[in-house]
């Protein structure tokens, strides 16, 4: 037994090393990251056909426009893809759009315009809209990681009951006269730019050193890609579920305070039909509902393109009853064509 | 004498989950530099053992001590990552992420800034595998390594974390030949690096081969430790299963002269699988197909069930041609099947054994597309009987039952349209030694019975009691070997190799 006191950690310097595999994936990487890239030619087609059907299209007033009109539901889209990546969903996201606000308008308005309180000064508006996010997303973790449902189902439900209770504080009606404080991120410009472009461009440029360059963004890929394996990587994958869910409803309740602001009013169906359109946005964008594949950059070019194309519909003159459909079809055509250029069946 | 303390001592284990005993003061000692084996048939608490060894784990009662310590806390997780790594069958790799990610995962290099600079993190993991003399581009998605790649980059991210003891969980499960050569290649290099092994595997030709020791556990208990060359292979099994158990299997009576074809194959091709491929099988013969895992055998099977169709050539099943490519047209034709990989092919894991076992014979359990559940029921409790399932009743899900078990449902759905012939595609992939020898057993009384049975694997024991193999070799079948071949024949034939050139 002698000789096996001999036995030490080496650091196996001895070891031949293999540098015949370096070579070979140069061109596969360079393709891998063209596919985090693969929108962009689909929407310089779009800029090109956009810019054919009308001289106003490529209008730098007209491309704030259409920066303006997406901003609210691309931080959805942003939140949307952080719940994805960590292969879960949250469906209730658009009802938190319409409730967040809204309980903030409650209130605040005062009594006599529509169903206002008036309980609270004005400036309490903001806050209350944040903290009924963070509410909203405590409760959906509560039953996803907590209580172990099912995370479909839940924010199914939750979806119908928001909206609900939507409905019912305001009885079915809009909120006016909301207070200053909630107007500013929805009307005010900064440096000739509305803020709520330059906030959502912000959010998703932090999303995107966030996915791709902190230790907490990528434990979001592996909790999503194999979450045992994220467990015996020391990841404490609860914690930052907990963290994506409550931080995708503050979100969406920051989506509604700038829808809010922009139409200076908070309908019962506001944010109503959202859910869609962002869960297309984030498919065509590359996410997968499969988890732990995605990223942010991809996600911004999914809503992008979806909203140029319909800002070239309206150019082009399309009645507005048909923009439903066509958008509906839009939306199937990009699913087919990401199908194509990703190469892989979607999940 | 001034040995150093064992590389691990676990000292009189007991776990309980529930009412069934996992593990009854049970015990193991490693010594540093060893491989060590441990084996038992499924159920014999290894798996326990292991994961109690790696602290994923608490035991109720004994002590776990590594170099003479007592074992860190449960939650202390970088603790037990320095003393100890396990490389479990199932992956714990993250499929869409690169292997640099996948070996530096939630230990990222960060920069000055915070955030992590990916060009660190590629260079130590290339770092890394060069030290260990790991071949793969650090930038590729995991999901594109094979087993075996995966593997090694599971064992040098564990040797990263410091450990110099690693667990193998049926490292050679997923592997063909040639790749279980260079896995034990791998391991004795690390093995003369001073790394301690412990080995689990159902092969005890590899456990011969590759380790110094063995262990055997049965029934939750430990049963023996023994240096390998002083343990007959007739005593291991022995141990391992409470009983001298003979090794050979009887002699049949093979196929009578004048037994019809119930298989004929003929220059049938594949580009890229196979080519020009000609075989008959008679009825009541049984016929092996080996070959290395890329080698082409499993396509020809599966050729032969429909799950492919040939480019060229005729398959016809017992006087039928059934249209190439249909599963539905070849189960018409009389064939049962036995998929490669259960988990993938053979059953649907949270549906019952009675459903799961019924699945490709609906029609006889009900008028017009109805399922009487009596009926199926019925069916179920004599397939369970014949192949003697342990399972408290057919409604239990089949994700409920251990390997070997789960491997009779399997067959006992391709037994259960009478075939006439039986196509088994590595039969007794993962399964302990008794369900082995059962479902062999199975296999030889099947054939006794009048069906042909091709049998498609590289498992020396199943293709022993075949009454030719057929080896296939770059798509071809280069060789032809009537029963009572040895195994260094058939293997160099397997390989590519020609003894007598």
């Amino acid at each position: 037994m002698a000789e096996t006191t001999t036995a030490a950690p080496v650091t196996g310097d001895g070891a031949a090393g293999g540098p015949g595999g370096r070579v070979a994936g140069g061109r596969r990487i360079a393709f891998a990251r063209m596919r985090d890239l693969a929108l962009i030619p689909a929407i310089v087609v779009i800029a090109i056909v956009g810019q054919l059907v009308s001289p106003v299209f490529l209008q730098p007033d007209n491309l704030v426009n259409v920066l303006q009109t997406m901003s609210e539901i691309a931080v959805l889209v942003l939140a949307q893809t952080l719940v994805l990546i960590v292969k879960k969903m949250d469906l209730s996201l658009e009802s938190t759009v319409g409730l967040a606000p809204g309980v903030a308008a409650w209130l605040t308005v005062p009594v006599g315009a529509g169903h206002g309180l008036g309980l609270l000064p004005g400036g309490w508006s903001v806050p209350i809209t944040l903290a009924v996010g963070v509410l909203i997303g405590v409760v959906n973790a509560l039953f996803i990681i907590r209580f172990g449902l099912n995370g479909f189902i839940v924010t199914l439900g939750m979806l119908i009951v928001l909206r609900g209770i939507l409905t019912g504080i305001s009885g079915g009606q809009t909120f006016f006269q909301l207070p200053e404080s909630m107007l500013y991120l929805g009307t005010t410009q900064w440096l000739g730019v509305p803020a709520s472009v330059w906030l959502c461009l912000a959010l998703f440029a932090a999303g995107i050193v966030l996915l791709g360059f902190t230790s907490f963004g990528r434990s979001l890929y592996a909790i999503g890609g194999n979450v045992d394996a994220a467990k015996a990587a020391g990841i404490r994958t609860d914690r930052v579920l907990w963290i994506v869910i409550v931080s995708a409803s503050l979100l969406a309740a920051l989506g509604g305070l700038l829808l809010s602001g922009r139409l200076a009013s908070v309908a019962s169906a506001q944010g109503n039909g959202y859910i869609f359109t962002v869960f297309a946005a984030a498919v065509i964008g590359g996410i997968s509902l499969n988890g732990g594949k995605g990223t942010m950059f991809g996600a911004f070019t999914g809503i992008l393109l979806l909203f140029l194309i319909q800002n070239v519909l309206t150019l082009g003159g399309v009645p507005a009853q048909w923009i439903g459909a066509l958008n509906g079809t839009i939306i199937l055509i990009a699913l087919a064509l990401s199908r194509v250029t990703g190469g892989k069946a979607q999940e | 004498m001034a040995a150093a303390a064992p590389v691990v001592e676990a000292t009189g284990i007991t776990k309980r989950f529930g009412s069934t005993v996992a593990l009854h003061e049970a015990g193991i000692t490693i010594e540093p530099g060893q491989t060590h084996a441990l084996v038992g048939r499924n159920g014999a608490g290894k798996s326990t053992l292991v994961s109690i060894l790696t602290g994923l784990q608490a035991a109720d009662e004994g002590a776990v001590t590594f170099a003479g310590e007592p074992a860190p806390r449960l939650a202390d997780r970088d603790a037990w990552r320095q003393r100890v790594a396990c490389v479990y069958q199932k992956s714990t790799i993250i499929p869409e992420l690169t292997v640099a990610e996948n070996l530096f995962l939630n230990r990222h290099d960060h920069g000055r800034t915070g955030l992590i600079r990916w060009k660190t993190v590629r260079a130590k993991a290339r770092d890394l595998l060069d030290t260990w003399s790991v071949d793969v581009d650090v930038r590729t998605p995991a999901k594109e390594l094979d087993v075996e790649q995966r593997q090694f980059v599971e064992i040098a991210r564990a040797l990263s974390f410091g450990a110099r003891f690693i667990i193998l969980d049926e490292p050679t499960a997923q592997l063909d030949a040639s790749a279980i050569n260079r896995l034990f290649n791998r391991i004795r290099d690390l093995q003369r690096q001073g790394v301690t092994f412990l080995f689990i595997s159902h092969h005890l030709q590899e456990v011969y081969e590759i380790c110094d020791t063995v262990t055997v556990f049965r029934d939750a208990r430990h049963v023996l430790t023994a240096p390998v060359d002083d343990l007959p292979r007739a005593d291991l099994v022995a141990a391992m299963t409470g009983e001298a158990a003979s090794e050979t299997a009887g002699e049949r009576h093979g196929p009578s002269a004048d037994a019809p074809d119930v298989l004929t194959v003929d220059s049938a091709s594949l580009p890229g699988a196979y080519d020009d491929v000609s075989f008959r099988i008679r009825a009541g013969e049984i016929v092996g197909l080996a070959g290395a895992a890329s080698s082409g055998r499993i396509e020809i099977a599966e050729t032969v069930v429909g799950l492919r169709a040939a480019f060229g050539g005729v398959v016809e099943i017992a006087g039928h041609r059934p249209r190439p490519g249909s599963v539905p047209a070849a189960l018409a034709a009389g064939v049962g099947f036995v998929p490669q990989d259960r988990h993938h092919q053979g059953f649907v894991p949270e549906m019952s054994i009675a459903d799961n076992g019924t699945l490709t014979i609906p029609d006889r359990l009900g008028p017009a597309g109805f399922i009487d559940g009596r009926r199926r029921d019925r069916f179920a409790r004599t397939m369970i009987g014949k192949l003697a399932i342990k399972t408290p009743g057919p409604e239990l899900p089949v994700s409920g039952l251990s390997g070997g078990n789960q491997q009779k449902v399997v067959m006992a759905r391709a037994l259960a349209n009478d075939p006439r012939l039986l196509v088994l595609i590595n039969p007794t992939a993962g399964v302990d030694v008794r369900s082995k020898e059962f479902l062999l057993g199975k296999v030889e009384e099947v054939a006794e019975s009048g069906t042909g049975v091709l049998i498609a694997s590289d498992e020396l024991d199943d293709l022993r009691m075949c009454d030719r193999v057929l080896v296939v070799f770059q798509g071809r079948v280069v060789a032809e070997i009537p029963r009572g071949w040895h195994d260094h024949q058939l293997v160099a034939a397997m390989e590519g190799v020609d003894l007598d050139g």
